[in-house]
């Protein structure tokens, strides 16, 4: 029984992880016409892993920040494996400024195995990069959509997660960490990364159970990669309809009940 | 004949009481523990008195020791009402051994988790004061950590007095996943409604002030203090290392680091901490904004 489990939510961290499954990019070209990439934070360089930029969703423009993985090992170190620096961050954060100020919608695509952790990631204040996003998407006054496309890992993918809605796809993973990071931390092994997931609830059936996400999307059987078409198209008649809702929402309502939404997170008890 | 016994043993019991009493004052002064303490980082003896006088750091290294919630409130607060102490954790997971594993730091601490907030007075300004327990499970920030810097925050915002946090944590709690991710939103959201009044809201980090807690309400301070030698980072030394396979810079994610890269306003030894804060709360001019 336990085994059992073990292997059906290993399947989905692969399916997430399959080098044959969509990435960001393709999602983009599929759901938005005349996509136009902006580049850069104004502050330190363009962070290749966050893509970045406007497009008509079915004739209404919109804002798009994502995270790109790349398809293949050029691609993938060009966009540093969809691991974010400070300034992948900051050029989000821009971007939803931008839209903020032309009352745009922003749809975000998450698809990170977390931040980039490295030396100078820490020296430009990764942690803080990560802390003004979620800041920031707490009063941001446009409506806000987030789509876990692979992984969700970590604050490097809630950085770019706060938002209105979250929808997953079936076969994404969205956790605290990486169940491998996960495996290291508490059972000082990294081989336990298989049980780790197991225990972790990260499969989009038990985040939507648990209220952290609001829709999944189906995946055709075998995963995304065999049949891309038939979730894309689903996703975009959901969003278009979800966009259309939530723009004609009053501002106020939209951020009080944002608000709610992520105060009425965590689960305790109280007892004297 | 009697008299000579008598005598001798008069003599015998004023000899054993002088000899005891000797020995006693021998035996403590071969204790150094009640006088001397050996400091945990330069391993030095140094006065006990002094020590504790000086709020735990060594005289001589200036290491500051990690302080307890209750430690750091009585150096910093002239009195204090905690709040939200009937929070308790539950296992939202089903995680395996969690429960034992709360259990036992509640034991071992005495603390039923790894944050104390509550309302204190500082030099007369009433501050809404939390303090993260690094004891407790390295000071993780599950559901109850994030729940009571949460209410804190808005319990500040509707009090209009300034926020007070002392962060120490290793980030988040792991056995509450996804849950314990989610509290850097909520936390950093109800940060975001509080600084949206034009409330002051100062954050302090000791050591160590590491991950989730780090990259939400920790780094939202209006004023962001370190104290000397405090670890600060986002990610863990050993992943880094891992992922870049070099050796990393000395000074690597201290306090003095995240000073000279520019993510916090100052470096404050635990001796001047409180009047650097009522400083702070002064130049603010706290009195004319608070709503009492």
């Amino acid at each position: 029984m336990d085994k059992k489990l073990e292997d059906i939510v290993w399947e989905k961290v692969q399916l997430a992880r399959n080098s044959k499954r969509p990435t960001a990019r393709r999602l983009i070209n599929y759901l938005f016409s005349e996509f136009t990439e902006m580049h850069g934070d104004r502050l330190f360089s363009d962070d290749r892993s966050v893509l970045t930029g406007i497009g008509f969703l079915e004739g209404v423009p919109v804002t798009v920040i994502a995270q790109e993985k790349g398809t293949n090992t050029r691609e993938k170190i060009e966009h540093n494996f969809g691991m974010p620096n400070p300034e992948g961050y900051r050029k989000a954060l821009r971007a939803m400024r931008q839209a903020e100020k032309f009352r745009r919608p922003i749809i975000f695509i998450i698809d990170t195995p977390g931040a980039y952790p490295g030396i100078g990631a820490e020296e430009r204040g990764q942690a803080s990069a990560i802390a003004e996003n979620l800041a920031a998407m707490a009063g941001l006054k446009v409506p806000m959509i987030a789509i876990v496309l692979g992984e969700g890992g970590s604050g490097g993918a809630l950085a770019i997660g706060v938002a209105d809605e979250t929808w997953m796809f079936e076969n994404a993973i969205y956790a605290i960490l990486s169940p491998e990071g996960f495996a290291s931390i508490l059972y000082k092994d990294v081989f336990l990364a298989k049980y780790a997931a197991s225990v972790m609830k990260l499969t989009a059936e038990d985040l939507l159970a648990y209220g952290v996400i609001d829709m999944i999307i189906p995946e055709a059987e075998g995963g995304l990669h065999l049949n891309a078409e038939y979730s894309f198209s689903f996703l975009k008649a959901k969003l278009t309809e979800k966009v259309k809702e939530l723009k004609s929402a009053n501002v106020e309502e939209l951020l009080a009940k944002r608000y709610k939404k992520f105060r009425n997170m965590g689960a305790y008890e109280e007892r004297p | 004949m009697n008299n000579f016994f008598d005598d001798r043993k008069a003599k015998l019991e004023i000899y054993q009481k002088n000899y005891r009493r000797k020995k006693e004052e021998v035996e403590k002064l071969t204790i150094p523990d009640g006088i001397f303490i050996k400091c945990p980082h330069c391993g030095d003896m140094v006065v006990r008195d002094d020590y504790e006088r000086n709020f735990r750091v060594c005289p001589k290294c200036q290491y500051h020791e990690r302080l307890n919630p209750r430690e750091r409130i009585k150096i910093t607060c002239d009195s204090f009402e905690e709040l939200y102490a009937e929070l308790r954790s539950v296992n939202p997971l089903d995680f395996p051994g969690y429960p034992e594993k709360l259990e036992s730091y509640r034991t071992e601490t005495g603390e039923e988790e790894a944050a104390v907030a509550g309302i204190g007075m500082i030099g007369g300004f009433k501050v809404a004061v939390a303090v993260l327990n690094s004891f407790f499970m390295m000071g993780s920030m599950g559901s109850v950590v994030g729940e009571k810097i949460t209410r804190l925050a808005e319990r500040a915002l509707k009090e209009r007095i300034p926020l007070l946090i002392f962060s120490a944590s290793g980030g988040a709690r792991m056995q509450e996943g996804i849950f314990s991710l989610m509290q850097m939103a909520k936390t950093a959201a109800a940060i975001r409604k509080y600084s949206d009044a034009g409330l002051l809201y100062i954050s302090v980090l000791t050591n160590p002030t590491t991950g989730g807690v780090l990259a939400s309400f920790a780094f939202l301070g209006d004023i962001i203090i370190a104290e000397p030698g405090a670890l600060i980072g986002f990610a863990g030394k050993r992943v880094i290392q891992q992922t870049i396979k070099q050796d990393l810079p000395p000074n690597f994610q201290s306090a003095e680091f995240q000073l000279e890269k520019g993510f916090v306003d100052m470096v404050v030894c635990r001796a001047k901490m409180r009047d650097t804060i009522l400083k702070l709360l002064r130049l603010h001019e706290v009195e004319k904004w608070t709503r009492n």
